[in-house]
């Protein structure tokens, strides 16, 4: 995890970097004085996890969390704890660390984000959110997958085809098939739309693994899929159609 | 009054000495100039930034594992919203044994 720091205070941020250390996973790519800083640096870099002094002169946490469009999980590191009910109001913050902050508080924490980051976005790119589907196919980008608790790495591309069962998903490569738990719908916002089409409700291929269309279904790979009624023009638009 | 030790640098520290001298100097570095800023404070009655200086003396205060002091200085922290002083002669009292303890070091 990408993290940074944001306090005034020095030394409150070498304990902090100390104690990330101390913890494997955790990367420190700044620290930051002022919140201004830190949202200049923000705007240029994409971080998983921001730990964040609330008593900053000028600008406190609140005041920068607020200024965030879409804010990284937050851990606050403060002096007190009157300001805990406060936190409960940001999704973005999972936890509150009073300091002066011991390893086993800190490792309570990171295991909080970790969690949060795992159950918050079971289905999530590996890159910028800023990034355009299209951007990510050009680029060869990611989809990681939550899967037992570890983020699985999956090529777009080698995906052919994606099918809900209930709660879950069943994605397909030709490496290997992978049952995620959660929606179509998810995945589809995740996807490349030149790649990927909606044939069915339960459907979603990779439309550039076709092998032939008959009727009502197409053949990728070995898989039959059922194409619907109103899905099928769709579908037809977008083949190249002698 | 208890006395300051580094026992919590010491623990953070796991045996990492290269830490323990870096945070000690940057205590060393930055308590003078917070003391300063709340003494300067006090002549100039500026009541939010007393509170603000108290706020950020507090980590170091617990730093040096002075717990008792801490407890005051939430206290005193306390008071300070609430509009009144008491407690400021213990606080000063704090400061000056944090300093002594610091030029040890």
């Amino acid at each position: 995890m990408n993290c940074i720091i944001v306090d005034d205070e020095a030394t409150s941020r070498l304990v902090i970097n100390q104690l990330c250390s101390q913890v494997g996973g955790l990367e420190i790519d700044g620290e930051f004085s002022n919140a201004i800083q830190a949202i200049k640096h923000l705007n240029q870099n994409e971080v998983d996890l921001i730990f964040l002094d609330i008593h900053m002169p000028d600008f406190t946490g609140f005041d920068f969390i607020q200024t965030l469009k879409n804010p990284p999980k937050i851990v606050l590191i403060t002096s007190d704890t009157q300001f805990a009910i406060d936190a409960f109001e940001y999704d973005c913050i999972v936890d509150y660390m009073v300091k002066p902050i011991a390893l086993p508080r800190f490792l309570k924490a990171v295991k909080k984000v970790e969690s949060a980051i795992l159950s918050n976005e079971p289905v999530q790119e590996s890159t910028s959110t800023k990034s355009t589907k299209k951007e990510s196919v050009a680029s060869g980008k990611d989809l990681y997958v939550n899967i037992d608790r570890r983020l699985v790495k999956i090529n777009i591309p080698d995906i052919y085809l994606i099918e809900a069962k209930g709660d879950y998903i069943q994605i397909k490569t030709e490496a290997k098939n992978y049952v995620v738990h959660s929606t179509l719908k998810k995945i589809e916002d995740k996807l490349p739309d030149d790649l990927f089409l909606k044939v069915h409700r339960s459907y979603v291929i990779n439309i550039k693994m076709i092998i032939d269309i008959e009727d009502n279904s197409v053949l990728i790979k070995k898989d039959v899929v059922p194409v619907s009624r109103s899905n099928r023009p769709e579908l037809m638009k977008r083949l190249n159609l002698l | 009054m208890e006395k300051p030790n580094i026992d919590y640098i010491k623990e953070l520290a796991g045996g990492d000495k290269d830490f323990e001298k870096k945070l000690i100097a940057i205590m060393i570095d930055e308590f003078p100039t917070e003391k300063e800023k709340y003494y300067n404070s006090l002549e100039l009655e500026d009541d939010k930034f007393i509170i603000e200086i108290v706020h950020k003396l507090k980590h170091k205060i617990s730093i040096l594992g002075l717990k008792k002091s801490y407890e005051i200085a939430v206290e005193y922290e306390n008071n300070l919203r609430a509009g009144n002083s008491d407690l400021e002669k213990e606080f000063k009292e704090t400061l000056s044994v944090m300093t002594q303890f610091l030029a040890s070091l």
